[in-house]
């Protein structure tokens, strides 16, 4: 009964979040009515098959990486003690804030052939590198796992510290050491939220177009950009685009499929945590090193070379970047309120709506995140631009295109929030007598706070670096701190950009410290 | 997390931006030159006139969208770009007007614009060659066609196709020797290079100083801009094809969009940018050279002497794009 | 012994949780562990299974140390099994895979093989491939129980097997449980603090308080023959009379004379002797009388509490058919097997 009353207004919710998402994805679709035979001759055989292979490569090294890098990492924070295990549970956060684009210029400028390091051996050892060439798909694939592993970290170490003690004893008793406790309980719960950070990392990666060009590594989204900017041909591009849409969505259907029933499995809130292994001798120096080492390589190194660049062009830091800072500040942070308030809209759509149509329509929603971003921007203005000139001027473009590339990011997190929630708490919280909001603010929120925070520390720093739709769809004179890197980048002037990429870093820096602090409470 | 603060927050910021502005009539700009290369000349603009200019940066290609999707109601007076290949394609959506202008016509060279005066080149940007002086002779260089003969294997540096300089040099290439020559020509480059591919001028230059590779070809303000930082730079540019053809030039230039509501104004504009100071501001501000050849040069950029320039329209360079794009692709060109 | 467990203490923040237990098992003999809460039953259950350390003491299983001074064997090398009281079932394997976790040395058909088995023979044949969100509780705690003794563990540990089931279903499944232990010839100790669950399946119950066993024995000497006034008060239902020894095996109460047990060590001067519901019968010809303060029905039979002429009550089971009302006066008189005594209450 209850069901059914409920199941439309799910679909329609559904259907309103999806629209965002869809309006670019029809493009790319719709493209397809009339294909550019003769551009698409020339791609099958010139292109296609090299940028499809580099993708197919790129995807599987980043999200095996990131996976190994993430999981790893959430593993020895969650279940170890060692001297700075404290400051690294929330610091291996921090090269979310550092932008995929520029870790990839500073590596090339500094890894390069011409650049300090190389130079340095030559001089000093007559060491010749060139063999070791960083502008190449592995070396894409590094910089986009160092980037992109704290998705898995983020969310393994959440995943990894509900772990219950219970468990623990019990597989202990059924044989199994804390090793195959972790190999065989620990690691399958885990596993969707392994997916969702996975699946996250994949589709960046898919998207990215910042890193692989930096590289100069050919893959799907740069013959998109290729087909459009060279070839004068959006109609190609899109079509490009959308093979890239069948693609994400057949395998995000095979891995939702390949999990199965496991999905069914909700967990009680875990009453007691396993306790942390403390470590000690060369065991607690060796998980420092290796927290630092990773840290290092992906933030701080890359920060302090950032400052130094920075430093040598002081002279551009005037009142303007002040600006700058506040409206990235307040379009993260606002972005990330609406795209966290439609993930939890989206969640509990998701988990009321009855048939396959609304649930199609749901997961529609969040496949934006595999567009590239600027395909994507322009595939929500244009229609909305329809509209004729009403939203001229305004931030609503913007937030909508925001909304259709992250809602995916936030829904992850959420959608994994509430399925911990056990349904006898929505009928216990029901016979209380608190039912609808009451019963969100007063049972599910405080339930689903770590997860809202972490959806939204992932969406705000994604925002705080975001270009494309910004660039695209903003108003007149607003300027943001990843449009400032546009501006002097598209000219290749990347030392002037390490200016607004280190107050990216900076600016993005504290809301992830406070946020991943409070988390520690919650979580 | 409060949802009801994050609405009205939102909300504040949309009417902080939907403000009106005060002066009336301002001028549109949708620029892919970037802001430092163009704010200062536009608030110059605006103390001699009162006229206020606004604008918004982004990549040509996205613009041209942006114009098309806003149709009537676009804002956009001007669209301004760092390359002739692009205004082309604007004006095959039919988004640039033909404009009558005696100064422009004046003011800047006839392959530099528009035979039908949709848009019009503001600066010049030559592509030619730079070398490394410690190991090259100057006297061993000659044309962009000769950096494919097997002398300089392991030898030449290039940047990536993706960069429409690239893009237009190729076109242009096939414009002036056909298309079967030019991809043996390319392919040739392809078997001679040093290194991988380079993602932009600097880090070319950078690899030439550093000895990875020996000779490139680049736009020479990235020269430019290098040694105004470091005058000792170790790299020397090379006019290429003198006498067959003439270096390569694009052009940083813009169009009045076909929806302008008040195209005389902009015309204003772009007749102001293509003279006097103005002019002497665009190029320089970024060791380009003024599309006006009555305007003078940076001295920097004087200092690299003169040089006989390629005078096919560059219209040319935009309607064979495509074909060159392909061509690259074909020939492994990355 | 099967198991033995020898002075076994555990502090925990300076308080003994654990104080000096001893008590043993036989082979296949089955164990409970009753008690208020926070006495020590769940801490005794697991040190046994090794999550948890002894302070002074030993625990031994087939002859074999575990736990004792300087040493600990790890619980995952003890082959000792352990349910967990909210059945703590793995929420990503189905009942199946729940059951085949302990069985991770054998071949995956025989895993497969001995865990169908171990589910049908808990009633499960048909639920093999349900995962435990999709399970009742009583579904649940029937794989938690399998899944303990897939790998056939050379010691059974119940921690409040039976707690949150219904009272019908828990009863079923004591007897079950009763059943299948025994058919298998495991050796088991439950913790429960329902003691009918403790009578129907134990051989040997401990009663345990503040970390001390009051007292180890059967369930019938645990009834009739308490070592305590708190066993006696926890075990069953109980009142008490004064009564006076004279130290001859006779004492003289206001219900009448009394024998004392004849192993009983002869008491003297005023004692309590507790009477059990049953020790109370209803006699229509006895001339001692008691009035009905409080009656409750439960079916079969009738308990009664009634006030003697002194005020004092006590309780007595009758048969269902003597039906009198509160108020009325009936005739009783004593049938004790064994009087037991204690010395007399300030």
């Amino acid at each position: 009964m209850t069901r059914l009353t409920r199941a439309p207004a799910a679909t329609v919710v559904l259907a309103l979040l999806a629209l965002p998402a869809l309006l670019p994805i029809a493009a790319t679709v719709l493209a397809w009515s009339s294909p550019e035979t003769g551009i698409w001759a020339h791609q099958l055989e010139y292109v296609l098959p090299r940028v499809a292979l580099n993708t197919l490569l790129l995807v599987f090294w980043v999200g095996l990486g990131s996976l190994l890098l993430g999981a790893g990492l959430g593993w020895l924070v969650a279940f170890h003690d060692f001297p700075g295990r404290g400051l690294f549970s929330w610091a291996l956060l921090l090269p979310l804030a550092v932008p995929g684009y520029v870790l990839a210029v500073v590596a090339a400028g500094t890894l390069d052939y011409a650049g300090p390091v190389q130079s340095w051996l030559r001089a000093v050892g007559d060491l010749d590198l060139q063999r070791l060439q960083v502008r190449s798909l592995g070396g894409a694939a590094l910089v986009l796992i160092l980037t992109l592993y704290p998705y898995v970290y983020l969310l393994a170490r959440v995943a990894f510290e509900g772990a219950s003690r219970t468990m623990l004893e019990v597989a202990m008793t059924l044989g199994e050491d804390r090793r195959g406790h972790f190999r065989r309980v620990v690691l399958p719960m885990a596993r969707p939220a392994l997916a969702a950070g996975v699946a996250l990392v994949c589709m960046e990666t898919v998207a990215d177009f910042g890193v692989v060009a930096a590289f100069n590594v050919d893959t799907l989204t740069t013959a998109i950009y290729r087909t459009w900017y060279g070839l004068f041909s959006l109609q190609a591009a899109l079509q490009l685009a959308g093979l890239l849409v069948v693609v994400v969505m057949a395998t995000a259907w095979l891995e939702r499929r390949s999990r199965g029933r496991e999905a069914y499995a909700a967990t009680r809130p875990e009453r007691e945590r396993l306790p942390r292994r403390r470590l000690r001798g060369a065991r607690a120096w060796a998980a420092m090193l290796a927290a630092l080492m990773v840290l290092g390589l992906a933030f701080l190194l890359p920060v302090l070379q950032l400052s130094a660049w920075a430093w040598q062009h002081a002279a551009d830091l005037d009142a303007r970047y002040l600006d700058f800072a506040l409206r990235s500040l307040g379009v993260a942070g606002s972005g990330a309120l609406l795209v966290v308030a439609a993930a939890l809209l989206h969640g509990y759509a998701l988990a009321r709506a009855g048939h396959a149509v609304a649930r199609g329509l749901g997961r529609l929603a969040t496949l934006g995140y595999a567009l590239p971003g600027a395909v994507l921007a322009v595939g929500v203005f244009a229609p909305l631009n329809a509209l004729g000139g009403l939203l001229q001027g305004t931030l609503v473009i913007m937030f909508i295109a925001y909304l259709a590339r992250f809602l995916a990011v936030a829904a992850g997190p959420v959608e994994g929030g509430l399925a911990r929630i056990h349904g006898g708490l929505d009928e216990a919280a029901a016979t209380l007598g608190s039912s609808g909001p009451a019963r969100l603010r007063r049972v599910h929120l405080p339930l689903l706070k770590g997860s809202l925070l972490v959806a939204a520390i992932l969406v705000f720093v994604d925002l705080m670096k975001e270009l494309p739709i910004t660039l695209m769809t903003r108003p007149f004179g607003f300027e943001t701190l990843s449009v400032r890197i546009f501006e002097m980048a598209a000219e290749g002037e990347w030392t002037r950009a390490a200016l607004p990429a280190v107050m990216i870093v900076l600016v993005g820096l504290l809301p992830v410290y406070l946020l991943s602090r409070r988390m520690d409470h919650v979580a | 997390m409060n949802p009801a603060g994050a609405l009205a927050r939102v909300a504040l910021l949309l009417t902080l931006v939907a403000a009106p502005a005060l002066s009336a009539d301002p001028l549109v700009v949708y620029s892919a030159r970037n802001e430092q290369l163009i704010k200062p000349l536009f608030d110059r603009y605006t103390r001699e006139t009162g006229i206020e200019v606004r604008f918004t940066t982004a990549d040509a290609a996205v613009l041209i969208e942006r114009i098309a999707a806003e149709g009537r109601n676009s804002p956009a007076d001007i669209l301004m770009t760092v390359d002739a290949g692009e205004l082309w394609r604007a004006t095959e959506r039919g988004l640039l007007r033909p404009l009558q202008s005696r100064v422009l016509a004046d003011n800047i060279p006839a392959h530099l614009r528009d035979p039908e005066g949709r848009w019009f080149g503001l600066s010049m940007r030559a592509r030619t060659l730079a070398y490394d002086p410690r190991k090259v002779d100057a006297a061993s260089l000659s044309t962009y066609e000769a950096l494919a003969e097997p002398r300089w294997k392991g030898k030449l540096c290039l940047r990536t196709s993706k960069k429409v300089y690239n893009q237009s040099l190729v076109a242009m290439l096939i414009a002036q020797q056909g298309e079967a020559r030019t991809e043996q020509v390319v392919r040739g480059w392809i078997a001679n290079l040093a290194a991988p591919v380079f993602a932009n001028d600097t880090q070319l230059l950078e690899a030439i100083a550093a000895g990875q590779c020996e000779v490139g070809i680049v736009n020479t303000y990235y020269l430019g801009r290098i040694l105004k930082d470091r005058p000792e730079f170790p790299v020397k540019l090379y006019w290429a094809n003198q006498g067959s053809g003439g270096v390569h030039v694009n052009i940083s230039g813009a169009g009045v969009v076909t929806t302008s509501r008040q195209p005389a104004a902009a015309q204003r504009f772009l007749e102001w940018l293509s003279a006097g100071e103005a002019q002497r501001f665009f190029a320089a501000v970024n060791a380009e050279y003024p599309a006006n050849p009555a305007v003078g040069l940076d001295p920097l950029v004087a200092g690299w002497g003169t040089f006989e320039s390629s005078q096919i329209n560059l219209g040319k360079a935009g309607t064979l794009q495509p074909q060159a794009v392909r061509l690259m692709d074909r020939a492994g060109y990355r | 012994m099967w198991l033995e467990v020898a002075g076994a203490t555990r502090h925990f923040d300076g308080r003994a949780a654990l104080d000096g237990l001893d008590f043993g098992l036989a082979e296949g003999e089955i164990g409970c562990l009753l008690g208020p809460s926070g006495c020590g039953k769940t801490t005794t259950l697991r040190c046994i299974a090794g999550l948890e350390t002894l302070d002074q003491g030993r625990i031994l299983c087939r002859d074999e140390l575990l736990s004792g001074p300087g040493m600990h064997r790890p619980a995952h090398r003890r082959g000792i099994g352990l349910v967990f009281q909210d059945h703590a079932l793995f929420p990503h394997l189905s009942a199946l895979g729940n059951v085949e976790f302990g069985l991770s040395q054998l071949p995956p058909a025989e895993r497969r093989r001995r865990a169908s088995e171990l589910l049908e023979r808990v009633g499960l044949a048909d639920r093999l491939d349900a995962f435990p969100g999709q399970l009742s509780g009583g579904q649940q705690q029937r794989v938690a129980l399998a899944r303990a003794l897939a790998p056939s563990p050379s010691l059974l540990l119940m921690d409040e097997p039976f707690a949150n089931l219904d009272v019908a279903l828990r009863e079923r499944l004591v007897g079950e449980l009763g059943a299948l232990l025994r058919r298998t010839g495991t050796t088991a100790l439950v913790v429960t603090h329902e003691q009918q669950d403790a009578f129907t399946l134990a051989d040997r119950i401990g009663l345990m308080r503040e970390g001390r066993l009051e007292q180890w024995a059967t369930p019938y000497d645990l009834y009739h023959r308490p070592a305590s006034r708190f066993a006696a008060e926890f075990i069953g239902r109980a009142s008490f009379i004064p009564a006076c020894c004279n130290g001859s095996g006779e004492l003289q109460s206001e219900l009448g004379p009394l024998r004392e047990d004849s192993h009983a060590t002869h008491c003297s001067g005023p004692v309590d002797v507790l009477l059990r519901p049953d020790d109370v019968v209803h006699d229509d010809d006895s001339p001692l009388k008691a009035r009905i303060v409080e009656r409750s029905f439960r079916g079969a039979d009738f308990l009664y509490t009634l006030e003697l002429s002194s005020g004092r009550r006590v309780l007595s089971i009758v048969p269902s058919h003597h039906d009198h009302r509160v108020g009325e006066a009936i005739g009783i008189r004593l049938d004790t097997d064994h009087v037991i005594t204690f010395p007399a209450a300030g």
